[in-house]
């Protein structure tokens, strides 16, 4: 089998995901070469073929030249498999270049086995196995599901790539998200309001809980978006990655995007009333109860607590 | 303006699921059904967009069985003009390749400026559909969009990167953009516009005079995760479970003494 990694710069620099399609075809056992639109100054560690394509006159986001650059190296290298990562760069480009290919497209993909992908459904709560009737697949791989055993090592050979293409869309610039706030990172303790708070009245009572507990509010991203929190608590893919020692997820159902901000985490507890929320899946304590009324007991009983040592 | 929107209706992702005879989808009996949360946001960015513009015409399309219509009938109380559905009792078994086929020889005659779709289906998480009906279209797309904007008659988007990081794009119409949780407040349709959503035409286009082809992917099995184990499930009173947490708390972490 014959896989082409798809690799992935972001601002002049590789992404650690390029490094988790060098995993998954080292765990298919398949002979990988790498494309990605990036720069000589800071080439993947591979050993193998890397077809590079300068980003300053690609683009790092120029999806109709990349797909035309991929669609050129597949008709060199025939892979049976095109594979990215599950990432804004990868989801975007991935239906484009399977439709140029005229593949069928597999999408975060977190296992594979006797030729089936294995991808989550229904917020992790099923598992689907799909198999692909093209003869080239284009996969693209969950955040995280794959992970290199050790530092990603070699010297690749270098082959360079150019092309133009004209676009009705244009990349403008990147934006960065505004900084301040709180830097959830150096927390010891954090206690997250997830969209099972319900609304914005009760984020009073999640932060009371942080403070009872002595640690800091974090939020998931429903929450943030709708205004009761601010960004700079999100927790998740595009909020912040923390490892607290202990983590509180209240209401919080365990999507992915969540999980792979807050997986750090040395102790992790969740309150959700539904037992079969895939939070589950990372917990080490799920209190089954509703967090609103459980929330007010654990901070009384916490308070209970510090007066009797205070009496003591 | 004639604008274009997208939706799939998908269960609550908080049912409690089971797997289908044929071992190969969930359950449909028994779930609670509703639009799927990033086809509302697509809906909103339509419906306000309508409003600015003032004239045109907004059409929600839904393939999918009867009950997909309960989904459609909503984006209508919420400001679409009317619907086109697609009956499909085996939707679930079609792939996104399909699905797009569909969606793109439905739109392809009507001359939309706009199509609007979730970034992604709740039940599935593909994220194709919509980036797939504009590659067969030949226009442009944007996924996971969080801002829209109109500018000197193209449209500015900015497309959610990970990290919190953003990319401003600018594109000329026709376009299309598929829509990230963020991008707006979805609004809940008022009685009066319920009631109004009653009267608007809901017409049928049937699958087979749109697209005949084949998948490309199957799903051939569904199941569930493997149970992680070593994780405690506590159940009980409140005031009780709030003693054994706070003790569990106690015994194997460092921060509580
Ligand atoms: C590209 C992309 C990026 C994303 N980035 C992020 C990110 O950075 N961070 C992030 O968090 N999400 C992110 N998301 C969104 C993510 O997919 C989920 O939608 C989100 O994490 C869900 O938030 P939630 O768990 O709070 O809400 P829900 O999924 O709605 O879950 C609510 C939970 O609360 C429980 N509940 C309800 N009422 C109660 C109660 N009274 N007591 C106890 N439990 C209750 C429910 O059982 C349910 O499990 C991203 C999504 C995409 C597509």
């Amino acid at each position: 089998m014959k896989a082409l990694l798809v690799g992935e710069y972001r601002q002049g620099k590789l992404l650690d995901g390029t490094y988790e399609t060098i995993a998954f075809a080292q765990k298919l056992g398949a002979e990988a070469v790498l494309f990605a639109a990036g720069s000589e100054a800071d080439p993947p560690r591979f050993d193998g073929k890397v077809y590079l394509a300068d980003a300053a006159q690609c683009g790092e986001y120029n999806p109709a030249l990349h797909v035309k650059l991929l669609q050129e190296v597949v008709s060199q290298e025939n892979p049976d498999l095109v594979v990215l990562c599950h990432s804004s760069y990868g989801w975007d480009l991935a239906p484009r270049l399977a439709l140029a290919l005229k593949a069928a497209q597999v999408s975060e993909v977190v296992d594979y086995a006797d030729g089936a992908f294995v991808l989550p459904a229904c917020n992790a709560k099923l598992r689907r196995q799909v198999r692909p009737k093209s003869k080239v697949a284009v996969v693209t791989l969950q955040s995280g599901a794959f992970n290199l055993s050790g530092e990603p090592t070699g010297n690749p050979q270098v082959e360079k790539v150019a092309g133009t293409v004209e676009e009705g869309m244009s990349f403008v610039g990147y934006e960065a998200a505004e900084k301040g706030g709180v830097d959830l990172s150096r927390a010891e303790i954090i206690v997250t309001a997830g969209r099972g708070i319900g609304k914005p009245e009760n984020v009073a009572l999640i932060e009371s809980l942080a403070n009872a507990l002595g640690g800091e509010m974090g939020a998931s991203r429903p929450v943030v978006d709708a205004g009761w929190v601010d960004h700079s608590r999100q927790v998740g893919s595009t909020g912040q990655v923390v490892s607290p020692k202990v983590y509180v997820a209240c209401g919080v159902s365990g999507a992915i995007q969540h999980i792979s901000g807050m997986k750090k985490s040395g102790f992790v507890v969740a309150i959700n009333k539904d037992k079969g929320a895939p939070i589950g899946e990372v917990a080490d304590v799920l209190v089954v109860a509703d967090v609103l009324q459980l929330a007010p007991a654990l901070i009384s009983a916490l308070q209970e607590g510090e007066a009797s040592r205070a009496a003591g | 303006m004639k604008i274009l929107v997208c939706i799939k209706q998908v269960p609550d992702m908080e049912s409690r699921f089971k797997i289908n005879g044929a071992g190969n989808w969930y359950d449909t009996a028994a779930l609670a059904w509703r639009m799927n949360e990033y086809d509302e946001y697509a809906v909103e960015q339509a419906v306000q967009l309508k409003e600015q513009v003032g004239t045109g015409e907004l059409v929600v399309f839904s393939i999918g069985p009867e009950r997909v219509k309960e989904a459609m009938k909503k984006a209508l109380a919420m400001g679409a003009d009317r619907g086109v559905h697609v009956p499909d009792e085996q939707s679930h078994e079609r792939d996104p390749f399909e699905i797009a086929a569909i969606i793109a020889a439905y739109a392809r005659n009507e001359n939309f400026d706009i199509i609007f779709t979730g970034m992604q289906s709740q039940d599935r998480g593909s994220a194709q559909v919509g980036v797939l009906v504009a590659e067969m279209l030949g226009i442009p797309s944007v996924s996971t969009i969080v801002a829209f904007e109109r500018d000197n008659g193209g449209v500015k988007v900015k497309r959610e990167l990970e990290g919190g990081l953003k990319a401003v794009v600018k594109t000329d119409l026709p376009a299309l953009f598929t829509c990230q949780l963020g991008l707006n407040t979805p609004r809940y349709p008022t009685l009066p516009n319920i009631m109004k959503a009653k009267k608007k035409e809901i017409a049928t286009r049937a699958a087979g005079d749109l697209y005949q082809g084949d998948a490309l992917a199957v799903t051939e099995k569904m199941s569930f995760p493997e149970k992680r184990t070593g994780g405690l499930v506590l159940e009980g009173e409140p005031a009780d479970l709030a003693g054994r947490l706070i003790g569990i708390l106690k015994e194997k972490t460092t921060v509580f003494k």
